[in-house]
């Protein structure tokens, strides 16, 4: 039997290929890049002709996605935990419109925050939805789920969510493969008014919504990724979501668990199995890697005290990725200790690279600003975001994509001047263009820094939806083309930089600085394929 | 303390190095060979911000038989294999009593507060089991500087419950397409890791 060695991301896209996919929609994202990558790169993929082209942010993703299930064809779209804030709104309308062709929402968390700016668990988007979620605990699942995932979500008439987080989405493990399905021929609904939310359809379709929920709790009751295995001691029944069960397994390595437990990878709650579990445990422990969802759930709003242990009465960590040694911990093992840490030893957090234009373009803007003194400059989420490190400590903002703009022109609006937006070229094709509206609208007195490096970099250099269109949609959004600078970032050039700034600062008015230089890691790269070819 | 004929098959390896370094090419070619060999892997990357230029690290797990976690926990790596020396250190919580560190001695200074290389050193010599390998040096010695992960995998390798052939088809499998000149210099690279570390373990 052949195996793969795949990503748990990776796993998911040769998944979803197998399964007869006609389509991926995606904006990259740590940890779910590696999804859509995977499917870009893939021969049956191009074979097949199936569209993995990126989307210009997660909720044009989604929607994309909706479309193509619309055509009765099966349908992936993957984004990282905050990228489902963006596409919130889609999302939870298409579990009122429901689905024709199968649709999976791939969603990576990154718990610990690897490379986010929060935690939150996109379980609860599910469960506020009301749709089905699939929670693999290793990359065959991963894989088998999303080649099964189109069709629980056929089946149920609701786009399903694929739920996984960092450690599962970037870890490689041996996989098998299916029989590749065919693909969905196009065919429209049977009911063409069944995507119209109008007040009185979308009562029907979400009374219909509702009517569904016995049966995804039946489904889950009887699926196979969730299991009840038996336990001899009593004392504890244990819940494993997701990636949790390893962990466990883990520490009864050389031996066996001796408690009854439940492995949970399919939700609504099981509740039979639950039910079950109770019954026949004085105390609970549930281990979950993300929020205390199914904790609080089983816990209750009059929490009766002991027997429910989890985050939430620090039997675990609250915050942060589960391993092994924390859920040892937990269950009240001894623990295996290596060497401490030498004291010498220095943290080595991320950094710009060497040459990065972005540096360049933060030593002109610090040079310019600081006669204003510090606390002037909102950024956005990418590479630049590391300028907040020193040296450069150069800016005072990071709170969600397109960010920058808007919270600048607020602030603005509260007397701040001069009041300055770094945000990147990709980033502000996925959520700074309306942002640079508004300020235009108001003839805001702001700045805005499009630190254009022609790439989404921070994901690995994926083409930025804007490229080669950002003074355009500049000017097509209004502002004055006498105040769309253009500049190379170089140190050459640093001079002339600082200069533009200090006019542009002054003026009253929008003005916008696009210093443009190609990502010193994508020319690598092109430069290395081109050789190759 | 010849484990490497051990017959628990199973290898725990904390790969570690600086983004950038090339940490995963060594991860690869281990993979390669993990496969040709039949055993089981899990291999736990670092991917996102921290490749840029921030310390990162792979667990890397071979075993005959299942494995549960893709993390290692702590006290249970039987290798340390690191391409940087202090990176080497930052590990050691996960590191088994009896277990090796393998590293590079090159320090790679991207922080303003990099401490003394030889209070670096001074750290990893005072360790039970070590080797300490100028995988860059040997690694110009076979030809090319970009070698010396291959280097630092060979200095790993008597360590590694992988049979030396399996590891060579790993590299072979690895490198192939880019040409039979590449794939002998890789090896070459390998064996003269291999070879220092079997002289000074």
């Amino acid at each position: 039997m052949q195996k793969y060695l795949l990503l748990g991301a990776e796993a998911i896209g040769q998944g979803a290929i197998d399964g007869g996919l006609s389509a991926v929609y995606a904006y990259p994202g740590t940890p779910s890049t590696e999804i859509t990558e995977y499917i870009q790169g893939s021969p049956i993929a191009a074979e097949r002709h199936i569209h993995s082209k990126w989307s210009a942010n997660e909720k044009t993703a989604y929607e994309a996605a909706l479309g193509m299930s619309y055509t009765g064809k099966r349908s992936l779209v993957c984004m990282k935990h905050v990228g489902l804030n963006v596409a919130a709104d889609a999302f939870m309308n298409s579990a009122v419109t429901g689905i024709h062709g199968g649709l999976i929402l791939a969603v990576a968390d990154d718990p610990s925050m690897h490379s986010s700016q929060n935690e939150q668990d996109s379980r609860y988007y599910a469960g506020f939805a009301m749709v089905p979620v699939l929670e693999p605990s290793n990359q065959q699942e991963a894989y088998d789920m999303a080649y099964e995932g189109f069709e629980l979500s056929e089946r149920t008439g609701l786009p399903v969510m694929l739920r996984i987080t960092t450690r599962l989405a970037h870890s490689r493990s041996g996989i098998v493969r299916r029989e590749l399905n065919a693909q969905r021929e196009l065919k429209l609904p049977n009911d063409l008014r069944q995507f119209i939310l109008l007040p009185a359809i979308a009562r029907r379709r979400y009374n219909e919504l509702l009517d569904k929920q016995p049966e995804l709790k039946e489904l889950a009751n009887q699926s196979i990724y969730n299991q009840y295995v038996e336990g001899k001691d009593r004392s504890l029944g244990i819940i494993c979501c997701g990636i949790a069960i390893n962990y466990l397994n883990e520490c009864y390595a050389e031996s066996v668990c001796p408690y009854p437990l439940v492995k949970l990878s399919q939700y609504p709650l099981p509740e039979k199995m639950l039910n079950r579990l109770n019954e026949e445990s004085d105390e609970i422990l549930v281990i979950e890697e993300g929020f205390p969802l199914v904790e609080e759930l089983l816990r209750g709003f009059f929490d009766n005290g002991a027997r429910i242990h989890g985050r939430l009465d620090g039997r675990l960590p609250r915050a942060g990725e589960l391993n092994t040694d924390h859920v040892g911990k937990a269950l009240g093992l001894e623990p295996r200790q290596g060497m401490t840490v030498p004291g010498i030893i220095a943290n080595r957090p991320p950094a710009m690279c060497q040459g990065c234009g972005h540096i360049d373009a933060y030593e002109a803007m610090n040079e310019a600003m600081a006669k204003y003194g510090k606390g002037h400059v909102f950024s956005d989420i990418g590479c630049y975001t590391l300028g907040a490190l020193p040296p450069y400590e150069a800016i005072n903002s990071c709170v969600d994509m397109g960010a920058s703009i808007t919270m600048a022109k607020g602030a603005s609006d509260g007397g701040l001047f001069p009041s300055v937006a770094m945000i990147g070229d990709s980033t502000f094709a996925h959520s700074g263009m309306t942002a640079l509206l508004d300020a235009v609208n108001e003839h805001a007195p702001i700045t805005v820094v499009i630190s254009d490096n022609e790439s989404v970099s921070m994901t690995g250099g994926q083409d930025s939806s804007a490229e080669g269109k950002i003074e355009d949609i500049c000017k097509g959004l209004g502002v004055d083309q006498n105040h769309i600078r253009v500049i190379v970032p170089l140190k050459k050039n640093h001079a002339e930089m600082v200069q533009i700034f200090k006019e542009e600062l002054e003026y009253p008015g929008v003005s916008v600085i696009i210093p443009r230089r190609e990502c010193l890691q994508r020319a690598t790269r092109r430069k290395r394929n081109l050789s190759r070819e | 303390m010849p484990i490497a004929n051990s017959k628990d098959m199973k290898t725990d390896i904390i790969l570690a190095g600086v983004g950038g370094q090339g940490i995963l090419s060594i991860a690869t070619a281990l993979g390669a060979a993990v496969l040709l060999e039949n055993l089981y892997l899990k291999q736990a990357e670092t991917h996102g911000m921290s490749q840029r230029g921030g310390a990162v690290v792979s667990h890397l797990r071979i075993s005959e038989k299942p494995i549960a976690s893709d993390l290692i926990p702590h006290g249970g790596a039987d290798l340390i294999l690191s391409v940087e020396p202090m990176e080497a250190l930052r590990y050691l919580p996960f590191l088994k009593e009896n277990g090796y560190l393998v590293t590079n001695t090159n320090p790679f200074v991207n922080i303003p507060d990099y401490p003394g290389i030889d209070a670096v050193m001074s750290e990893i010599r005072n360790l039970p089991h070590f080797v300490a390998i100028d995988a860059d040096q040997i690694a110009r010695e076979v030809g090319n500087a970009r070698t010396s992960n291959m280097v630092m995998l060979g200095a790993a390798s008597p360590f590694i419950h992988i049979e030396f052939s399996k590891i060579e088809a790993g590299i072979r499998s690895t490198f192939e397409r880019k040409g039979e000149a590449i794939v002998s210099m890789n090896l070459q690279a390998l064996h003269a890791g291999r070879q220092f570390a079997e002289a000074n373990k």
